[in-house]
């Protein structure tokens, strides 16, 4: 088997961290509104730049990303509608603080994928680490694979969806949003989630601390069936329903925004 | 933060020197302190041992040269004492040295009786099993005890973020299982009842060469083989004994196993191929030596995964 560095050509400053050069490599194949790179000599902070710079300011709205190599913090804080294809895995926080693209990984991704997303749509292909969809806001999320422990873990909005199975303390402290877990979960699912539904179609091991199993409705079965839809991810298995209990966590105080509509 | 790394093939022998660099220095940035190997090389009748006697934290004093070489003459005087032929002595660096030795007798005795000489420690010893650590990144170590050239069919590395003990050789990792030749543990997280185990480990007679909690993982599961127990058995019951977060990675002269907490918090991404499995703390230590697209996963919490050439 050939034994290739990917990532030796990349340098380190003082504190170890990748090189701090700023230039754009403007290395892309550009083609009226589309673009394509190849990223195998590129560093992270160069792939990111090349991206932005494409984005932003050549007004291109579809790019291929070739080779990432698994490289992490790859698509990072993009905040416009556009299409990126990225022909490889990431590393950990992949396509973390984006509002709006469209992300499709044919790879699997690392740790915290998606971490504080926006809006927009990340499809992974193959399967995601740990923290996957961490701190999510919106848009949604569709990992093909498995993923691992802490998924969905303070999500506040969008929609997780797992053809596969998931790790333990799925949908910890989730505020608000959506999962749809299609395999089985670990432990503690939904452990002192304070809003939010978890759609479960595998064995559960245990429910945390106030996740209860919910009432299906007729909105449950088109929501799914939706989402289904619209990712061609055929027809959905049967599903359990988990929610908040209500009973851990009483507030008496609106958040600033929500006290506005209701005044 | 901490980054660990590991690759068994199935077949043969290759440059896992060169590929530990490799998988070791992409995940610099997880811990800039030390950096350390566990290699396997071909087993040998003889016994390799290294061992050192002083790190390049301690002090130049206008005596250091005279004491190392007292030292060094010192534990020369007790292999001969025990019986033990020298068949190679190599000066790997100033301070660090590996002696092959012809040997049948107790290898505890040899390293009790190497480790009472002042300053001394001895870093691994087996038959196959050969540690090398140091402070510094992957490629300042490799390159300073030549690991471009070690062939073998196994290997663990550590790049370390010192949190529970000092940034010196002997809180860098792996760890031999003291006195348990051919086992090393690399460990990326904490041990919360480290004490207990200490104490619990000493009475049973046992001895650390550090302050750091991951040595605990490496004599407990040798201890647990000394018993009978399987790697794999003696690593499940680790989940249910160690406490903390923690993600650690076993060798045998002949296994590599990988265990993961009942809580995840610490990473671990997987690559098995028909030829090989590759593990790191993160993905891109193991497309450092994969350079093609693949397939991986991370384990799920509370698992144990052996593989056995």
């Amino acid at each position: 088997m050939a034994a290739l560095a990917g990532e030796h050509s990349i340098s380190y400053d003082a504190r170890g961290l990748a090189e701090p050069d700023a230039a754009v490599p403007k290395v892309s194949e550009i083609s009226g509104t589309s673009a394509e790179f190849d990223a195998h000599d590129l560093s992270t902070r160069q792939i990111n730049l090349e991206l932005r710079w494409l984005i932003y300011e050549q007004g291109v709205t579809d790019v291929t990303v070739r080779n990432p190599g698994a490289k992490h913090s790859l698509g990072v804080g993009i905040l416009s509608r556009c299409k990126i294809t990225f022909d490889g895995s990431l590393g950990y926080f992949g396509c973390g603080i984006i509002d709006g693209p469209e992300v499709h990984v044919k790879g699997r991704v690392g740790w915290s994928a998606c971490e504080n997303m926006m809006s927009g749509v990340v499809v992974i292909d193959g399967n995601a680490g740990s923290l996957t969809g961490a701190a999510m806001r919106g848009g949604d999320l569709v990992v093909k694979g498995r993923v691992g422990a802490r998924s969905g873990i303070d999500q506040k909005g969008g929609t997780i969806i797992v053809l596969g199975s998931a790790g333990s303390m799925n949908g910890f402290m989730m505020q608000r949003g959506r999962q749809i877990i299609c395999g089985d979960v670990g432990h503690g699912l939904g452990d002192s989630m304070y809003d939010g539904t978890i759609y479960v179609g595998g064995k559960v091991r245990s429910l945390g601390i106030d996740c209860v199993p919910g009432e299906w409705t007729d909105a449950d079965t088109e929501f799914v069936e939706r989402k289904f839809r619209i990712y061609g991810l055929g027809g959905p298995p049967q599903l359990q329903k988990f929610v908040c209990g209500k009973k851990l966590y009483n507030y008496d105080n609106l958040e600033p925004s929500e006290r506005k509509l209701v005044l | 933060m901490c980054g660990i790394a590991g690759i068994i093939y199935k077949d043969g022998e290759h440059p896992i020197g060169t590929e530990m660099t490799r998988m070791l220095q992409s995940m610099k940035h997880r811990g800039p302190d030390s950096t350390g190997y566990a290699l396997y090389g071909q087993p040998s009748n003889l016994v390799i041992m290294r061992y050192k006697l002083a790190d390049a934290n301690t002090p130049r004093d206008f005596e250091y040269e005279d004491r190392l070489r007292r030292h060094r003459a010192e534990v020369e005087r007790r292999l001969h004492a025990l019986g033990a032929k020298v068949h190679e002595l190599e000066e790997e660096t100033e301070y660090a040295f590996r002696v092959t030795l012809a040997y049948d007798g107790d290898l505890k005795k040899l390293a009790d009786f190497v480790e009472d000489v002042p300053d001394a420690e001895v870093l691994s010893l087996g038959h196959s099993l050969e540690i090398v650590k140091d402070l510094g990144d992957a490629e300042q170590v490799a390159s300073e005890y030549e690991l471009a050239t070690f062939t073998g069919t196994h290997a663990i590395g550590h790049v370390r973020m010192a949190t529970e003990s000092d940034v010196d050789i002997s809180g860098a990792h792996p760890y031999w299982a003291y006195p348990f030749s051919d086992v090393a543990v690399v460990h990326n997280g904490q041990l919360t009842n480290y004490f207990q185990w200490k104490r619990r480990l000493e009475r049973s007679g046992h001895r650390f060469q550090s302050e750091c909690d991951s040595e605990i993982i490496a004599v407990y599961l040798a201890e647990k083989m000394s018993e009978g127990a399987t790697l794999e058995d003696a690593m499940r019951d680790s989940l249910e004994e160690l406490d903390g977060v923690f993600t650690y990675i076993c060798v045998t002269k002949d296994a590599l196993g990988v265990a993961k907490d009942e809580m995840a918090a610490k990473p671990l991404v997987l690559y098995e191929a028909d030829d090989l499995v590759a593990l790191a703390s993160e993905e891109i230590a193991i497309r450092a030596v994969i350079d093609r697209e693949i397939d991986t996963y991370d384990p799920y919490e509370g698992e144990v995964m052996v593989w056995q050439r």
